[in-house]
């Protein structure tokens, strides 16, 4: 069996299992919104039971439209709040402690590797860096879990990338998934698995493995998956006051020489050149250096994809000592309170405000379209988000161009997208 | 049995925020989300982007539904990809479309369709043989559909046994809640 089926037949009480099989599984995390949990929460009081599976596996994050941008999102967030205060939910996190949900978990120890999540949010499939099983579902499934504390899930068909070499200057694991989703398409792999593998994968740090498993949904996958190997097992170490027992993960989980794979592809890390992703997929996809004369009016460096520490600090890299161009807006959003704190320290924020940049608050905001930098009409932007699609960050007649983050803050500084080098 | 007339989606990719942009979404009642289901669409083919021109249908799903009965969606591949959103079947469902019919669905898309109780068929030769305006009959216990037009049936693919336990209970709550009581 591979990584992917092995934690399902754990999780389902099985020796065994393949794809196609249907199968009931228990939980380890439970996942929601400020978009997903209202509708989850409804849909959970129609069962009828009077407490939720465990309190301290279900996580509520209040990230997408938060601070609350207006009096509807705001009664939102307070209907969470209501109901972690009701059934006892001990991670509920208010602005102030919280985060990009997909860059707050691994953070608070929240996610490990062998576990089985489910989130009621499409990128719930970051984890799978961490050699988790983790699945992105709508709220009615999260309702049914934060009850029962179990999923039916189709065990997955099983796509096993090759990674090769090592990445070269400028190109960043944001460009790898971009490369592989422009070259399987954004159902490429639909309802499958995505798992990383080959030599390159022990020249990528746990936040590179993050951005890539993040953006797997994005060619239709089910999940993402690297095994754990030492940089997995020294980063569940490393956590410094993890919510869950760290010890009892399991950080030894391989798939078997004989694993069956659907499909095979190999990648050759020195090849991939940082990678532009044009609307209205993220399958569209060209080499930086062939994207011509596009010019921009935002960029955007952030997200559940690209806002953690590393890439703040490829970001600070190429803005140090730079400023933004005059016709660009450059809105940079650390993803949890702990970047912004480490951002702060190693002196970035003040490379960026120097650069002319803003720094928000954690949120989703721009991302979706949600506040903090929405695009009007004929407006475009380079962002180091996940999608690109129509009307995604704004205006339907906006457009939203993705790429790594030393593209984007390139970009930001030459006022049309281009590379680093050009600076 | 589901009556109900075609209307012409056949885009491949249509992502959820086409269905219902996330500005939308700091509610989840399904009549506002309804109001708003659509209004970014335009038909493109993947590998077209460059040739996009932007065209947006205000609100032209829930009208298009008023006016000219048109309330079952026809659409090509991967149907539904993108976010997690349960918002986008609920603003299809509460716009009045009756079932969608496609080649393919994105995988959250097609639970959350179940879930939530909006009858969905996967079933290329249907797409490939319906057209806009087209009289549809569905009979989705058996997934055939018929275009009474040209009085062609198709058969869509069957859900596996699972799924249909659950579409018969009602949905993934009404399923748990006779599991919970049992």
């Amino acid at each position: 069996m591979t990584i992917t089926e092995k934690i399902i037949a754990s999780h389902s009480g099985k020796n065994c299992v393949s794809p196609g099989e249907l199968v009931n599984c228990k939980v380890d995390i439970v996942l929601g919104n400020d978009i997903t949990t209202p509708p989850a929460i409804k849909q959970f009081e129609k069962i009828g039971v009077d407490k939720v599976f465990n309190r301290n596996r279900i996580v509520l994050v209040p990230d997408h439209f938060t601070p609350a941008k207006d009096l509807k999102s705001a009664n939102q967030v307070r209907m969470m709040k209501d109901f972690a205060k009701k059934y006892g939910i001990s991670n509920f996190y208010e602005i102030g402690c919280m985060g990009i949900e997909h860059a707050l978990l691994p953070e608070e120890g929240l996610v490990l590797p062998g576990d089985l999540i489910i989130g009621a949010d499409s990128h719930t499939c970051t984890y799978g860096a961490l050699g988790a099983f983790s699945t992105g579902v709508g709220s009615t499934d999260m309702a049914a879990a934060m009850a029962t504390g179990e999923v039916w899930l189709k065990v997955p068909e099983q796509i096993r990338i090759e990674l090769n070499g090592r990445l070269g200057r400028w190109a960043e694991s944001k460009d790898v998934i971009l490369y592989i989703i422009g070259k399987i398409g954004v159902d490429g792999a639909r309802y499958k698995t995505l798992e990383f593998t080959g030599s390159g994968v022990k020249t990528l740090s746990m936040e590179a493995r993050l951005t890539i498993a993040n953006m797997a949904i994005e060619a239709g996958a089910k999940n993402g998956i690297f095994a754990p190997d030492d940089i997995t097992r020294r980063y569940v170490k490393s956590i410094s006051e993890p919510k869950r027992n760290t010890s009892k993960s399991k950080t030894g989980l391989i798939s078997d020489e004989d694993a069956e794979y659907d499909q095979i592809i190999a990648v050759n890390l020195p090849d991939i050149e940082p990678q532009v992703a044009y609307p209205p997929l993220p399958s569209n996809t060209r080499p930086v250096s062939k994207a011509k004369d596009v010019k921009i009016d935002q960029a955007v460096i952030g997200s559940c994809t690209n806002g953690r520490i590393e890439d703040l600090r490829i970001a600070a890299k190429v803005l140090r000592g730079r400023k933004k161009h005059k016709d660009v807006r450059l809105i940079i959003l650390p993803a949890t309170q702990a970047v912004v704190k480490q951002a702060l320290k190693e002196g970035l924020i003040d490379i960026f405000i120097n650069s002319e940049a803003i720094v928000s608050t954690p949120t989703c905001g721009p991302c979706l379209g949600g506040h903090m930098g929405i695009l009007g009409e004929g407006e475009r932007a380079i962002a180091t988000t996940n999608r690109n699609f129509i009307g995604r960050m704004g205006h339907p007649k906006s457009e939203v161009y993705l790429s790594n983050v030393a593209v984007a803050a390139a970009s930001a500084v030459l006022g049309r997208i281009g590379s680093p080098e050009e600076l | 049995m589901i009556k109900g007339k075609a209307i012409d989606y056949k885009a491949d990719n249509i992502d959820t925020d086409v269905i219902i942009p996330a500005r939308y979404l700091n509610t989840s009642d399904p009549n506002e989300l309804a109001k708003h289901c659509m209004e970014a669409y335009f038909p493109f083919k993947t590998g077209d982007a460059d040739k996009i021109q932007h065209r947006v249908y205000k609100g032209e799903l829930v009208d298009r539904i008023k006016k000219e009965g048109l309330d079952i969606i026809v659409a090509q591949e991967n149907f539904g990809c993108g976010s997690s959103r349960e918002h986008a079947p609920i603003a299809i469902k509460a716009a009045g479309v009756k079932a969608v019919i496609a080649k393919s669905f994105a995988r959250i898309f097609y639970r959350n369709a179940i879930n939530i109780g909006l009858p969905i068929l996967e079933c290329k030769e249907a797409v490939d043989g319906i057209d806009e305006g087209d009289e549809v009959e569905i009979d989705l216990s058996k997934g055939e559909i018929k275009n009474s037009k040209s009085g062609k049936s198709f058969q869509a693919v069957p859900f596996p046994e699972f799924m249909q336990e659950l579409i018969k209970a009602g949905g993934l709550i009404n399923y748990v809640k006779k599991k919970i009581s049992s």
